[in-house]
């Protein structure tokens, strides 16, 4: 038997989501955080925890994370798949469960992450000092470049040079995403952000503010994939995937092939080709957003802008709400929520919006939206691109 | 079964601690390689020779780390190209962090302290 990516159009659905204590989860644990977030979409999707037999899922601190989330759970899955690569990495476990459940290999599968970053007894600094023994970047480390921010600020000085594109530009992704936030009570940052707001922000890395860097926030995001056919069934509207890849080059900002292209110019168009769409057909885009340079560089990686036409692109407020391209409308990690890993969280978001459950920030017509996943420094990049039933 | 070889990766640091700085250019397809691998990353062939470069370079991307004044106040990080074609995280010295400019022309040194070799840069004089 042989079949083309093509042919695995459309044939798995996204039949439940949620999220989970998004902001500040004291006296909570990753797992427990993760346990709440898999409930509820499994629930979502109408089905019980007796019915998922598949689970991806990657955690930051657990190199085994799977097997403590199978036992914790109680499930005895057909289907597992562990890849960590950062923040991508949910995004990216949808090709190998969509080719399971195409195979017959699992019927549901629970894919979920849970984190405490912001309230954990383990603090970012202890974080970093693990990491640097468990994860060695040892042609870098000795600079102290402050990872991820210093790669960021790298790849964002480049844009600059190249491009010409200015600080007020990138200003532009994080007044936007705060006035999506304000549209969304389950955004962490809720008050007015002016574009002088983030210009006078402290600065970090030059050339971004704190304002121009994520949120540090707990949380947990949990999405249920269906084969299409048994999704049609549950109880919301069945949002399928129409296209996904994963690319990644690197791990190191120093090892990028270039550094204002980023693998998800690749990504991209493979999840594209795959849908047989094109960035004008896209109603909707969730791109990651560690910092505000990313929105810029997958913009432009993605098709929805040429390259180095990034910051042009989101000028005036062409990305928030009422803008040319809504982008990130739950607030993105800029504004909403950023648990460590972020990629779940814009995949959720372009469900509900294809589900039109976003009250005050719901996009009116959305058919398909795009979520997109970054992990590391501009490291592994993930694309999805999601439908309505009437797209297939 | 023969003895494995070391890592390429402590032979680089030894060469450091001895204040020399190579890089590696593959025997197979001639092309240079830093970091140092095992396996050239182009053509896939083993062991690429350590060489010496000619130390000379150009700033591709920089970055000012903000830091408190009384933990050792702002430091430079940017990205090298060296004129050999491969690139490398450095630091440039000798100016004000917020002095490096990208396309400023830099020459390598090898700073030892505590027995412990980096690759740093300093400005090239004269150059444009």
């Amino acid at each position: 038997m042989s079949f083309s990516l093509q042919d695995l159009r459309g044939s798995a659905a996204i039949t439940g989501v949620a999220t989970y204590g998004c902001g500040e989860a004291p006296g909570t644990t990753d797992m427990s955080l993760l346990a709440h977030a898999a409930h509820r979409a499994v629930a979502d999707a109408g089905l019980t925890m007796r019915d998922i037999d598949g689970l991806c899922t990657a955690s930051v601190l657990s190199t085994m994370w799977p097997m403590p989330v199978i036992e914790y759970l109680g499930l005895q899955p057909t289907f597992i798949d562990g890849t960590m690569l950062g923040g991508s990495s949910f995004i990216a476990h949808l090709m190998p469960a969509m080719l399971a459940l195409a195979a017959g290999q699992c019927n549901h599968v629970l894919v979920c992450y849970g984190s405490t970053q912001r309230t954990g007894t383990m603090n970012r600094k202890a974080v970093a000092d693990a990491r640097r023994v468990m994860d060695p970047q040892p042609y870098e480390m000795p600079y102290e470049p402050v990872l991820p921010v210093a790669a960021y600020a790298l790849a964002a000085s480049r844009h600059m040079a190249l491009y010409g594109t200015t600080r007020r530009d990138l200003a532009e992704v994080a007044v936007a995403a705060r006035a999506w936030a304000r549209l969304n009570p389950e955004a962490f940052e809720r008050g007015p952000l002016s574009i002088d707001d983030v210009l006078k922000a402290r600065m970090v890395a030059d050339p971004l503010t704190v304002r121009d860097c994520c949120l540090v926030t707990d949380g947990a995001g949990a999405f249920v994939l269906s084969r299409s056919d048994a999704a049609r069934h549950g109880r919301r509207p069945v949002v399928h995937v129409l296209g996904t890849a994963t690319a990644c080059f690197n791990r190191q900002i120093s090892s990028m092939p270039d550094l204002t292209v980023t693998a998800a110019k690749q990504s991209g168009a493979a999840a594209f080709a795959m849908a047989g769409l094109a960035p004008r057909d896209v109603q909707v885009a969730q791109l990651y957003d560690a910092f505000t340079i990313n929105t810029l560089l997958f913009l432009e990686d993605l098709g929805f802008c040429a390259k180095g036409e990034g910051g042009a692109f989101v000028r005036d407020g062409a990305i928030g709400p009422g803008g040319r391209l809504p982008v990130n409308t739950n607030g993105g990690g800029l504004s909403c929520t950023h648990p460590g890993m972020y990629g779940i969280f814009a995949l959720i978001e372009a469900v509900r919006q294809l589900r039109g459950e976003c009250g005050e920030r719901q996009v009116a017509g959305v058919k398909v939206a795009l979520a997109h996943g970054n992990g590391g420094t501009l490291s592994s990049q993930a694309t999805a691109i999601l439908g309505t039933a009437d797209t297939l | 079964m023969s003895e494995p070889q070391a890592a390429v990766l402590i032979q680089h640091q030894q060469a450091l601690d001895a204040g020399r700085f190579l890089i590696q250019r593959c025997g197979t397809c001639q092309r240079h390689v830093y970091f140092p691998r095992e396996l050239c990353p182009h053509c896939g062939a083993l062991a690429p020779d350590l060489v010496e470069p000619s130390g000379l370079g150009t700033v591709h991307a920089v970055t000012t780390i903000r830091r408190k004044p009384d933990a050792g106040g702002d430091y430079n990080v940017c990205l090298v190209d060296l004129d050999e074609g491969v690139r490398l995280m450095s630091r440039v010295e000798g100016i004000a962090p917020d002095a490096v400019r990208i396309g400023q022309r830099v020459k390598a040194r090898v700073h030892v302290d505590a027995g412990k070799g980096l690759v740093v840069f300093d400005p090239l004089e004269g150059a444009a």
